[in-house]
């Protein structure tokens, strides 16, 4: 009797530790879905905010006005924008591979938006601080290359086929100068989580003792996301649109998101990386973090508008023949530097010097070509007639 | 939540259903309100007016793959690199001078491919 009473009342406890388990872990799991929820909303309203920026800034630097029409300075107009793709026709061509036509924009959103699970916002301020955030987000980054792979051969169109190829080859070959950059920064950090990266760079943020990995950095992401200067995969006068060509409605919309979610994520890359995170006097954290983002969304967009496109070629060889290569010079000079322990300025006065000579390199380079075709003004053609 | 690696990557997959649901819901959307009409011109491949012949699914140049196993060289090498980066202060000196070589052996590889031709776009 006594016995069954101990072993009933063992297992009623049993029974309430289980039930009290689960009803905390409901309760986290609820918790955990809210803040991605938020993360979601916050996503949805950066893009919003950046397609309105891009089209303001991008009219600006062409002496136009930008959108102006919907809401005070055309500041809806992404919204109406939005809008009108959930209200237009998804086509679904006849062709097409249904199963990959159809996955494709998940797969390439799917990993845009599981990255930001690591990505701290300011101290704390993080969904799940990950002990090897750099590699998971360096490792999701790349997977999203399946989906535009897919979404280009899923098409069965030569333009989707070709700019799917392309963009294979693009992605793929610049991914291996963030993947090397990332490192000499986790080296520098003794870590890979994105926090304390960011309270690694408390004296100095890494721009300045690093401006060679900054710049390496900034030019292979801006490639990695396929934004103008290296958009050849998706270039409109090139290959219409490239992989996204047969999409309409709600699947392109996804398309359009994942991009700019993955330009902000360039830009909080180097924030985090480089440019010491939410560090900064006066203003709270999350405000510098913002702001130091926007800031180098605002050089992706100058960039934008103001280089032309590069051709294949030149594309794979700047990507091979100079990001590549150094890329590794500074992760073995900065492991060097690291292991001897040498002061920090001798890092930063080392990679100016390298950036120097490279600049230096490509004005002598431009300087000494020959412009293929002279202009002369139309009074001296008629008086050497 | 409590913490731990399993907890944290248990939050991963619950935002990769998160985020599936949410575009699954605009897909929802796009369906309920789009209108659709299907006509046998609509459900040709965009050509700019070109009848689309030959297929598309066709051989492809064997410089992509040459591109590909490059990539696939360094991005294995990226993976012992990490590690060792996070690592190699704290380790025996030999630890570094290894990875050096390794490095070495590496960029050998590159070069020599340079030097082929394997990197020009042709």
């Amino acid at each position: 009797m006594a016995a069954a009473l101990v072993i009933s009342a063992l297992g009623l406890l049993g029974l309430v530790a289980f039930i009290t388990a689960l009803v905390a872990g409901g309760l986290a799991a609820l918790a955990a879905v809210g803040g991605l929820l938020a993360m979601f909303v916050f996503l949805a309203a950066v893009v919003l905010s950046l397609v309105w920026l891009e089209r303001k800034y991008l009219g600006r630097l062409q002496m136009r006005m930008g959108p102006m029409r919907v809401g005070p300075f055309g500041l809806l107009q992404p919204v109406a924008d939005a809008a009108k793709l959930v209200l237009k026709e998804d086509v679904t061509p006849a062709w097409v591979d249904r199963w990959l036509f159809w996955t494709a924009p998940l797969l390439l959103f799917l990993p845009s938006y599981l990255l930001w699970v690591a990505v701290p916002f300011g101290p704390g301020l993080v969904l799940r601080d990950l002990d090897l955030g750099l590699l998971y987000i360096v490792a999701l980054s790349v997977v999203g290359i399946v989906g535009i792979l897919m979404a280009g051969w899923g098409s069965a169109n030569k333009y989707g086929m070709l700019g799917s190829l392309r963009s294979a080859a693009q992605l793929v070959s610049y991914e291996v100068p963030v993947i090397i950059v990332a490192l000499t920064v986790a080296m520098m950090a003794g870590s890979l989580n994105l926090s304390q990266i960011v309270e690694a760079q408390r004296p100095v943020p890494y721009a300045v003792v690093q401006p060679l990995a900054l710049f390496l950095f900034l030019l292979a992401g801006l490639a990695e996301v396929g934004r103008t200067p290296f958009d050849i995969y998706h270039a409109e006068s090139e290959v219409m649109g490239g992989p996204y060509v047969e999409y309409s409605g709600a699947h392109w919309a996804v398309f359009y998101l994942a991009e700019y979610v993955n330009t902000f994520l360039v830009a909080v890359m180097v924030t985090l990386l480089f440019l010491g995170g939410w560090k900064g006097p006066g203003l709270p954290p999350v405000l510098w973090f913002l702001l130091k983002a926007y800031l180098v969304v605002g050089f992706i967009f100058w960039f934008r508008g103001t280089f032309p496109r590069l051709r294949i070629d030149q594309l794979m060889a700047l990507g091979w023949k100079a990001l590549v290569p150094l890329s590794f010079v500074n992760l073995v000079l900065t492991s060097i530097y690291l292991f001897y322990g040498w002061p920090w300025w001798g890092m930063s006065l080392i990679s100016l010097a390298i950036l120097a000579a490279l600049g230096y390199g490509i004005h002598r380079q431009a300087a000494a070509r020959k412009p293929a075709i002279t202009l002369v003004p139309a009074v001296e053609v008629r008086s050497a007639r | 939540m409590p913490q731990g690696v399993t907890a944290n990557y248990l939050v991963v997959f619950l935002a990769a259903v998160v985020g599936f649901l949410a575009i699954a819901l605009m897909f929802a959307a796009n369906y309920l309100l789009a209108p659709r009409r299907a006509s046998p011109l609509k459900g040709l491949p965009v050509e700019c007016g070109i009848p689309p012949v030959p297929f598309a699914w066709t051989q492809i140049n064997i410089r992509y793959y040459a591109f590909a196993i490059l990539f696939l060289i360094f991005d294995v090498e990226a993976v012992f690199l990490f590690p060792w980066a996070v690592l190699f202060l704290k380790a025996a000196p030999v630890v570094f001078y290894e990875m050096l070589v390794f490095l070495g052996i590496l960029l050998f590889g590159l070069v020599y491919g340079w030097r082929k031709g394997m990197l020009v776009w042709r």
